[in-house]
């Protein structure tokens, strides 16, 4: 079997962030969380652990909704979603979320679309999972331009959600809340944390040496390959074949 | 199965009675059952000024009506054309400062629709305090809890009360009930909105004749009019019966880009609807 690619790494470390979920919701046009979601209920099966459930916006077959689009909400309101994940087009070392614009709102120069459900699940769901695979300066500021949702909140708010990891193209990061903050858990293969400074606009801490972000297991992998390629093929049937394409040529960048 | 006796040509050009200047339009998510159909003769009508209210979101239906000078004002959680992209009219408008946007967050509009549906006059949810969503927002209050020993900051949300609600679902029958199936928040749209004009697929005889269908049902109650439009959601796709048609949309966010590509397109949209639908441009 050839190595994990850089994706494969990132779903693997997704599946291990998830460790434990019950529920776990992945929002519309997120292939690599949707095939980290799928590879930890696979797993689960393997590992004969409780079993994961799955509520992909946008697919048919792993989506078991049937109360609108509010019903994703209302579960997360009550506590039954244990995690989700949101990007940004701009995320800040306090680990706030701008998903509106660059620039004085509301006329600046550059409109995203909108905060969808972000001013709300930010708050409700334990276990936020923040991922962007393009890691520059450019989306990890100093400080959002627009806050679409907080990485934390004084004492006295309702918070019993909020992100707990930052994965990215180059590595993986720990929040804490009590900072707030983020520390550089690993490093992916093949990147450094000189580079990992020098493409992100906040400090953060780290160890001197961080250690490399792990490959996934060639169980996992093989998992990966099969099952929950399959499964991803439905939603994101694009995704899913440059992701086998991948496979079969170098298994990496 | 024989045709109602007003034709669908008819029947659209008739739902101009609906529209008027300066109502509020409630209009669904791309994947929910947006009525394309009623697009055109809501162009036609001539009418201008809408406060439009995405639920949650808006896409295309938005961003036209928006590139063709029509809304005042905007209340969505997002606007965009998925995997087609950015909504080009949507972000010029918000670039030129054209038109007012309330930006939300979709749960809250749920909810302010459901206060609708409840005849209250707001409703309370979580979330939101510390982010510029709320600050921006000075229709929104943030009480303490009253039923909290403790200090406990929550935000009040108005209900959401629009004129008229537009969306296009899969059947419809002869008493004007409507088959929303499992995409509720169809229902809450038209609980909470005056009226309601929506179009379906395909006309059956009597949706409460099986319970099957009797329970995804929207009675005529809440529905002002049934117009039967094959295909009323395209180029977006209608759940269960057909798939949206990506590059339409794809072509429509690479001409809408700027207001001379935006208007030829507009122009070809109108005579297309009135070739196939009969309607006047």
């Amino acid at each position: 079997m050839t190595e994990a690619s850089k994706r494969e790494i990132m779903i693997a470390t997704i599946a291990e962030l998830l460790r434990g979920v019950r529920h776990v919701a992945v929002g519309a046009a997120s292939p690599i969380p949707a095939a980290g979601a799928m590879l930890r209920r696979a797993l689960a099966e393997e590992e004969a652990t409780p079993p994961v459930r799955l509520s992909i916006l946008g697919s048919v077959a792993h989506n078991f909704f049937t109360n609108g689009s509010v019903e994703l909400f209302d579960c997360a309101g009550q506590g039954r979603i244990d995690a989700f994940f949101l990007s940004g087009g701009q995320i800040d070392g306090q680990g706030n979320v701008n998903l509106v614009g660059v620039g004085d709102y509301p006329n600046g120069k550059v409109r995203w679309p909108g905060s969808f459900g972000s001013s709300y699940l930010y708050f409700v769901v334990p276990r936020v999972i923040l991922f962007r695979e393009e890691h520059s300066p450019r989306i990890f500021v100093e400080k959002v331009d627009f806050i679409s949702a907080p990485g934390a909140s004084p004492e006295g708010v309702y918070r019993p959600g909020g992100p707990s990891a930052l994965l990215t193209g180059l590595g993986l990061f720990d929040f804490e809340s009590s900072r707030p903050g983020f520390t550089l858990r690993s490093v992916h293969p093949g990147h450094s944390l000189e580079e990992i400074r020098a493409a992100t606009g906040f400090s953060f801490a780290h160890e001197p040496q961080p250690p490399l972000t792990q490959a996934p297991t060639p169980e996992t992998l093989a998992l990966l390959r099969g099952r929950v390629l399959d499964e991803l093929a439905e939603t994101y049937p694009g995704f899913a074949a440059e992701l086998a394409a991948e496979i079969t040529t170098t298994g990496g960048d | 199965m024989s045709r109602p006796p007003p034709s669908t040509r008819d029947q659209l050009a008739q739902a101009a009675t609906f529209f008027q200047s300066g109502m509020s339009l409630a209009l669904p998510v791309d994947y929910a059952g947006v009525s394309m159909a009623l697009t055109w003769p809501l162009l036609a009508s001539g009418t201008k000024d809408f406060d439009l209210v995405c639920v949650p979101t808006g896409g295309l239906q938005a961003d036209i009506l928006i590139g063709a000078g029509r809304v005042r004002s905007i209340e969505t959680s997002a606007m965009t054309l998925g995997e087609a992209g950015g909504a080009p009219c949507f972000n010029r408008a918000v670039r030129e400062g054209s038109i007012v946007i309330r930006d939300a967050t979709c749960p809250a509009i749920h909810a302010g629709l459901q206060a609708a549906q409840r005849g209250a006059p707001f409703t309370a949810m979580r979330g939101l305090l510390g982010t510029d969503v709320l600050a921006q927002r000075n229709d929104w209050r943030v009480i303490d809890n009253p039923f909290s020993d403790a200090p406990d900051p929550v935000v009040l949300i108005p209900a959401i009360r629009p004129d008229l609600a537009l969306f296009h679902c899969p059947l419809g029958d002869r008493q004007g009930n409507v088959w929303i199936g499992r995409r509720r928040e169809l229902a809450t749209m038209a609980y909470a909105a005056r009226r309601s004009l929506v179009t379906v697929e395909r006309l059956v005889d009597d949706l409460f004749a099986t319970e099957e269908t009797a329970a995804g049902t929207l009675p005529a109650l809440y529905v002002d009019q049934v117009i039967e439009v094959p295909q009323g959601a395209r180029p977006y796709g209608l759940w269960g019966v057909y798939g949206g048609d990506l590059p339409a949309l794809k072509r429509y966010a690479a001409e809408a880009r700027t207001p001379e590509g935006f208007a030829a397109w507009l122009e070809e949209a109108q005579a297309e609807a009135a070739g196939i639908r009969g309607g006047a441009p």
